[in-house]
């Protein structure tokens, strides 16, 4: 049964446990792939006995500490660091754009929405958001306090070692 | 405790000049060091991985690695925009926990269902594999073998798969989670049209006058698309949008007509609407006359349970749910009179002016309306019904198969309608929309596929519930599951999904590229090749079929799908697995291997590895000898080519952003049945609904019937089951990228503040949400996105850790057999 498969194991959750708090390590190394066995991350995997009761994770805090975020590359919609409790994003309101919007930066010291967000579907430049832009919460989100179950490792070009010579 | 926020930007300083300090980063920006090549990023465009939306995505590749993403400004779909989940394709790939290797449960250095997962080499995963189905088949014959795929298979394997299944195996018993996901949406298509897949396109979005989303949430759901419908709604004053949910949604916030109905209850509103059409004169006369007929549908059907539950038993329609008789339009009329605007407003709990209001977007004659929904109806014990009575609305004013008219399913995987429905995955299915129970279907694709008369069995296999329900009999003994995570997404799964897979007379296998809940109760792993690992085709809800190349190597051992049903049939041959008489009749095909049969018969093997663009590695490719995508596109494109299910040539979609189907003279059709538009009707006809022989539509009369359970006194609050944005399905990509996993961690259970109150239950406090089936323990949200009245709860079921398919029912659509996932009864308690 699977609870007696996860004994088989056990080695490897231990390299995993180690793999998380390495994290960081991982994402520069990138040298996950040597590992053969599935890694056991019951929060993702099911536990020993998956219909079994879990317990509930606290709620995850919501990080309001208003530091910008480095994106992961230059596409990348750039998330919330502050919360948006509230925050009304309707027919008739919409609270981001307070103080996104280009003529409210200079006050609230916000980011100006980029200069794609006032782009139609057809590339053209509107004179304020388009509408196709006006649900910020589409792309952006915030973030909680939770800590990633698994390392991922994608390498960002920016920190990766530069690539060998053609 | 507090930290001021100048320390913070201290802080921040700090981690910055940290992050500068990595070996062999200089530690200032400098100018392009190294000349413009390190900076060049190779782009190729792709589908979106994620929901059916089709989202055009270029693709950024570095030293074999995917660097970046970002919404394709060249695709039509989005133009340019993805949301949160497609930008974040980059990183879905790079979860540290890949399957890198086949796994078997062994003991003692063999295999054995209480051993425990162990890597192995393909061969002796594909060796055991083979040696557990031919045990199954010598025993039990092809009925005992089964496979469960996915609209997240690319087109050419799904067709792959059914080839395989079908041609080779000779089973039935294959079926995609889109059985799940839009069978009843599919089936309502197939009974008022003859033909699979909405008439109109996304274009239909800049062109309505109203939006009608029933039980669809597409601002979370469909993003992209709803940055269409917003854009049209925010830019057009005049522009109304009307959102029916079971609970106040982020689609809410837009609409102009916000209602929240008692579950079930769509089907009362439908048949309001209709009547309302009807006696405030608006019928669409002519429309009518020349392009439809009217049926009675059958009644009291049940609700797809286990044949021996009683509400099957006390069920007097539920022996032939699927049946209808002609009747006429006064009868139709007479029929939907009962629902009158007290009536209906009574039982769906919504305010009459809401229900005028949107009666009168339908009814009328000078708005364009689009009608969209997605799982609202088709999951659903009366899906089929709720899908046809929305399709009775347009039909009865016209209002269909032209810019900005437009009854629009949408989907949820990448490929339901191009591999689920195109291509035919269904237990009942045949591509091209024919089905294995005619005969002269089963002859058409035996004479495609080279195979002798005879080998397709025409009793259609096991669905998607059955297949479990068999499974944990013991009657569906070898197993093949790919591309999905059922055992997380399937219903009542503690009781109808998990004790099959660990039934020992069982060989489970599981094919992915994470460890799923699903892979880890399997017996055999096999690690696959994701999304642009490999090359492939995925099929829009607007019928876009959609092509990229391979263009980074999949880790370790992962192999595609592809590649392993391929390699897989090598390991049988024609004399084990198809009957005497047969090979008696025709002798030329004794001794051959399936693989021959299947993909080397002169047609799959036609095109040379040499045609593949020389800058794209296609590794199936080189490994069998020829060109495995185009091949089995080709032969695949045949069945539907020059009677509306046209696709264009394979290479044309490695240079286009997607075509509609059909595709004629290398041109896509935008509104089908429609003259104009669609080459199929012809001239001085109008429209033609030329999927039914009299190329009328069918408008059905149906009534409201109650859910398979409701609220009670023990079990008192409605459990309604879904997605939020972050997450796709099950979580098994989202939850491994960090920006998506952190935006929304856990499972919650979204409640009215007053219910948690009465319960004694505070905001973020830990609950059981407990049916008759089982029980989760999650936490309890009482002002998020989504705000349920009084009396109904909402828990996504993308988190592995609190899987809520423990607590629903297994309650379907007795025509279409999709699962209820939005309508069981529950309570809610304090742990």
């Amino acid at each position: 049964m699977r609870g007696q498969s996860r004994s088989g194991l056990i080695g490897v959750q231990a390299a995993v446990a180690g793999a998380i708090a390495g994290g960081a390590l991982v994402l520069a190394c990138g040298a996950i792939y040597a590992q053969t066995a599935p890694q056991i991350v019951p929060r993702l995997t099911g536990r020993a006995s998956p219909m079994a009761d879990d317990p509930a994770p606290p709620l995850g805090r919501q990080i309001t500490d208003d530091r910008r975020v480095m994106r992961n590359y230059p596409e990348q919609p750039p998330v919330i660091p502050h919360s948006i409790d509230n925050y009304q994003l309707t027919l008739r309101t919409n609270r981001c754009l307070d103080c996104h919007r280009r003529q409210y930066t200079e006050a609230s010291g916000a980011p100006m929405i980029s200069v794609t967000h006032f782009m139609d579907r057809d590339g053209q430049v509107l004179g304020d958001v388009t509408p196709r832009r006006y649900f910020c919460t589409e792309c952006h989100v915030t973030q909680t306090d939770a800590r990633p179950l698994v390392p991922n490792s994608f390498q960002d070009m920016a920190l990766s070692p530069p690539s060998p010579k053609q | 405790m507090t930290l001021s926020r100048r320390n913070l930007l201290k802080a921040q300083a700090a981690a910055v000049a940290m992050a500068a300090l990595r070996p062999g980063r200089p530690a200032q920006a400098q100018a392009v060091a190294g000349g413009i090549g390190t900076l060049q990023i190779k782009w190729s465009k792709a589908p979106c991985r994620f929901c059916g939306t089709g989202c055009g995505v270029m693709v950024g590749v570095k030293d074999g690695k995917v660097v970046a993403t970002h919404g394709d400004t060249l695709a039509e779909v989005n133009r340019g925009l993805n949301c949160i989940k497609g930008y974040f394709l980059s990183k879905i790939m790079y979860g540290a926990d890949r399957l890198t290797t086949p796994l078997l449960r062994k003991k003692n250095g063999v295999y054995a269902k209480d051993g425990d997962l162990t890597p192995v080499g393909w061969d002796e995963a594909f060796d055991t594999m083979a040696e557990r189905a031919k045990a199954v088949l010598k025993a039990k014959g092809p009925t005992a073998i089964g496979m469960f795929g996915s609209g997240q298979w690319t087109v050419l394997e799904g067709y792959a798969a059914t080839k395989l299944m079908r041609a080779g195996l000779r089973s039935n018993n294959l079926d995609p989670n889109a059985r799940h996901c839009m069978a009843s949406a599919a089936f309502a298509f197939m009974r008022t049209f003859g033909m699979d897949e909405p008439m109109g396109c996304y274009d239909d979005f800049e062109a309505a006058d109203a939006f009608v989303l029933w039980g669809s949430n597409m601002a979370e759901m469909h993003p992209i698309l709803w940055t269409r419908l917003a854009d049209r709604r925010l830019s057009h004053p005049h522009v109304k949008v009307a959102v029916l949910s079971t609970f106040t949604n982020r689609s809410s916030d837009l609409a102009d007509i916000p209602i929240v109905f008692k579950p079930g209850t769509d089907l009362a509103i439908l048949n309001f609407i209709a009547n309302h059409i009807i006696t405030t004169g608006r019928v669409n006369q002519d429309f009518v006359r020349n392009h439809a007929t009217f049926v009675k549908g059958a009644t009291d059907i049940g609700y797809g349970l286990r044949t021996d539950h009683p509400l099957e038993q006390a069920a007097t329609g539920a022996a032939n749910p699927g049946a209808t008789q002609p009747i006429d339009f006064d009868a139709y009329a007479a029929f939907v009179k009962d629902y009158t605007l007290d009536k209906t407003s009574k039982l769906s709990g919504v305010e009459r002016g809401f229900l005028q209001e949107l009666a009168e977007l339908y009814a009328d004659p000078d708005r364009k309306v689009m009608s969209l929904w997605t799982m609202g109806f088709n999951q659903h014990v009366r899906g089929v019904w709720a899908n046809q009575l929305v399709y009775n609305l347009h039909l009865l004013t016209g209002k269909i198969s032209e810019p900005g008219n437009s009854p629009f399913s949408l989907t949820g995987q990448p490929s339901a309608c191009g591999t689920a429905r195109e291509v035919g995955t269904f237990a009942h299915r045949l591509p091209a929309d024919m089905i294995v129970a005619n005969p002269e279907h089963r002859k058409k694709a035996e004479e495609i596929w080279r195979i002798p008369s005879g080998i397709i069995p025409p009793k259609p296999g096991y669905h998607a519930v059955e297949q479990d329900r068999m499974l944990h009999d013991g009657k569906l003994n070898f197993y093949w599951i790919q591309v999905n995570n059922n055992l997380q997404a399937a219903p009542n799964n503690s009781h109808e999904t998990y004790p099959g897979y660990r039934n020992p007379d069982n060989f489970i296998v599981v094919s992915d590229a994470y460890p799923t809940v699903t892979a880890m109760a399997a017996d055999c792993v096999l690690p696959a090749a994701m999304w642009v690992e490999k090359e492939g085709v995925y099929g829009n809800a607007e019928r876009r079929t959609h092509a990229w190349r391979q263009l980074v190597n999949a880790p370790g051992e992962a192999r595609s799908d592809l590649w392993q049903l391929m390699e897989f049939s090598k390991r049988f041959t024609t004399d084990e697995v198809w009957p005497v008489e047969v090979l008696d009749q025709n002798p030329n095909y004794r001794g051959k291997s399936i693989y021959e049969i299947v993909f080397r018969n002169g047609q799959v093997d036609k095109f040379p590895v040499g045609e593949i663009a020389t800058d794209y590695e296609n590794q199936e490719s080189k490994y069998f000898g020829f060109y495995v995508q185009k091949g089995l596109f080709e032969e695949y494109a045949s069945f539907g080519r020059g009677h509306g299910h046209d696709l264009g040539a394979y290479d044309t979609y490695h240079q286009v952003r997607g075509l509609r189907w059909p595709v004629v003279d290398g041109k896509e059709t935008r509104w089908r049945y429609r003259e104009g538009y669609d080459p199929f009707v012809k001239a001085g006809k109008g429209v033609d609904f030329y999927g039914n022989p009299d190329g009328k539509a069918r408008i059905i009369a149906v009534p409201y019937e109650p859910p398979a359970e409701a609220p009670d006194k023990e079990f008192d609050i409605w459990l309604v089951t879904g997605r939020v944005l972050e997450h796709w399905h099950s979580g098994s990509m989202t939850m491994r990228v960090p920006e998506l996993y952190k935006a929304f961690p856990s499972a919650l259970c979204f409640m009215h503040a007053e219910d948690a109150r009465a319960r004694g239950i505070n905001q973020g406090a830990e609950v059981r949400v407990v049916s008759r089936r089982g029980e989760i323990r999650t936490r309890v949200e009482t002002r998020g996105r989504n705000r349920p009245p009084r009396g109904v709860i909402f828990v996504p079921w993308f988190d592995a850790s609190e899987l809520i398919n423990k607590v629903t029912l297994d309650a379907t659509d007795p025509i279409s057999k999709q699962t209820d996932f939005k309508k069981c009864a529950v309570k809610v308690v304090p742990v």
